[in-house]
């Protein structure tokens, strides 16, 4: 049962998007349609799981003066795994989620969960954890490009859904990505006080 | 004329914050005061250029002849996450006053992934030096045009009156989307 919620807290409670408002790069960047939100959000979650299990299990063997460079090599180390095995696999999803692979590095919920949930719980909590973050942030991005596809190019996962003579393109652009969060992100305060 | 085009591309055109969407999170977190978006602008101006230098030089002279490309990401985030430690060591004993105005942002930098965004594209676009050292200049002021106008949107937001539920970030996203649509009457540009 507390693992269930350990889980769980990704999707809404503690979304890493909506209510933390944590990598917020690659959530505007890649969200132009779903499957680049997916995809984006399953490499996410891989990193974030590996490094929560790797930090997990040698965090009493690093000093703690040299912990955060410690988190950054195993989180970098684990991203170019990601983007050697897009490349050779699936190339043209990582021609399109383009520079936001590298930058996994950088975002936020990966190493702030290696700092303040992996190094301090055991394995399996932190793994759990892990799994339960990526895949909130997997459903924010899969959300936002959903909305954005639909609404800029009239199709969902790419399938047309309706004519493209009735889209509105601003949604598949830059602006459209910032509108929509900033919506989405409201709608959830507001659920949130009622 | 070639450095021309860069500097209007990466101001303008491609702004980095409005329509790469890199650095995203300086752009939010320290977009709520003017003097403060000045500080973060110089901050990651001095460190991106600083570092565009010092990973185009480890590229070229250590990854490239040793077929060690590969490691690309994990090289360059330690160099920088190194080179704002360093940055933050010298700037306290040879000019506190410049590392009481930049202080503070200086360990925000290492996560932000303007810069290391950046050093990436400089060796994906194969610029040589020059021209990296234009297009990071170029894109730290693109970041600072960016986050200086937003901290003046948002300072007059404050005193307006917002629905609850859009109140904070979200009516910040909205008035940075329609930012962003301002500036793609710039493309065709170049």
């Amino acid at each position: 049962m507390n693992q269930w919620k350990n889980f769980s807290k990704g999707f809404i409670k503690e979304n890493p998007v909506f209510v933390l408002l944590l990598g917020m790069c690659p959530t505007l960047g890649v969200t132009s349609s779903a499957i680049n939100g997916l995809g984006m959000g399953l490499a996410t979650t891989f990193v974030l799981l590996m490094s929560n299990i790797v930090v997990s299990l040698i965090k009493s063997l690093i000093p703690d003066k040299v912990r955060i460079p410690s988190f950054i090599v195993i989180i970098a180390a684990f991203v170019t795994v990601v983007q050697l095995v897009m490349q050779a696999y699936l190339p043209a999803l990582y021609k399109s989620l383009g520079l936001f692979i590298p930058l996994i590095v950088v975002n936020c919920i990966v190493l702030g969960r290696a700092e303040a949930f992996a190094s301090k719980n055991n394995l399996l909590t932190a793994a759990v954890d892990g799994l339960g973050i990526g895949l909130g942030f997997s459903f924010a991005l899969v959300l936002l490009g959903g909305i954005r596809e639909l609404l800029g190019s009239g199709k969902l996962f790419n399938i047309t859904i309706y004519s493209e003579n009735y889209v509105t393109l601003l949604f598949v652009l830059a602006p459209g990505a910032f509108i929509v969060l900033g919506y989405l992100i409201a709608l959830i305060n507001q659920i949130k006080k009622d | 004329m070639n450095y021309l085009v860069i500097v209007i591309a990466a101001i303008l055109v491609n702004n980095i914050v409005l329509m790469q969407f890199l650095g995203i999170c300086p752009f939010l977190g320290v977009s709520k005061r003017l003097s403060t978006a000045i500080g973060m602008t110089g901050a990651v101006a001095f460190v991106m250029v600083l570092a565009t230098i010092v990973t185009y030089l480890i590229q070229t002279a250590i990854l490239n002849p040793f077929g060690l490309a590969y490691l690309q990401t994990i090289a360059f985030i330690l160099v920088i996450a190194s080179l704002v430690q360093l940055v933050e060591i010298i700037l306290k004993k040879v000019s506190p006053a410049l590392y009481q105005a930049l202080g503070i942002f200086l360990p925000l930098i290492t996560t932000n992934c303007a810069i290391l965004g950046v050093a990436i594209l400089t060796i994906q676009k194969e610029f040589n030096l020059l021209e990296g050292v234009v297009f990071a200049v170029s894109n730290a002021v693109g970041f600072g045009l960016a986050l200086i106008i937003f901290a003046g949107i948002r300072e007059h937001l404050e005193l307006q009156n917002v629905p609850k539920g859009l109140k904070g970030t979200p009516i910040a996203l909205i008035a940075a989307g329609i930012l962003a649509m301002a500036f793609m009457g710039f493309s065709g540009l170049v």
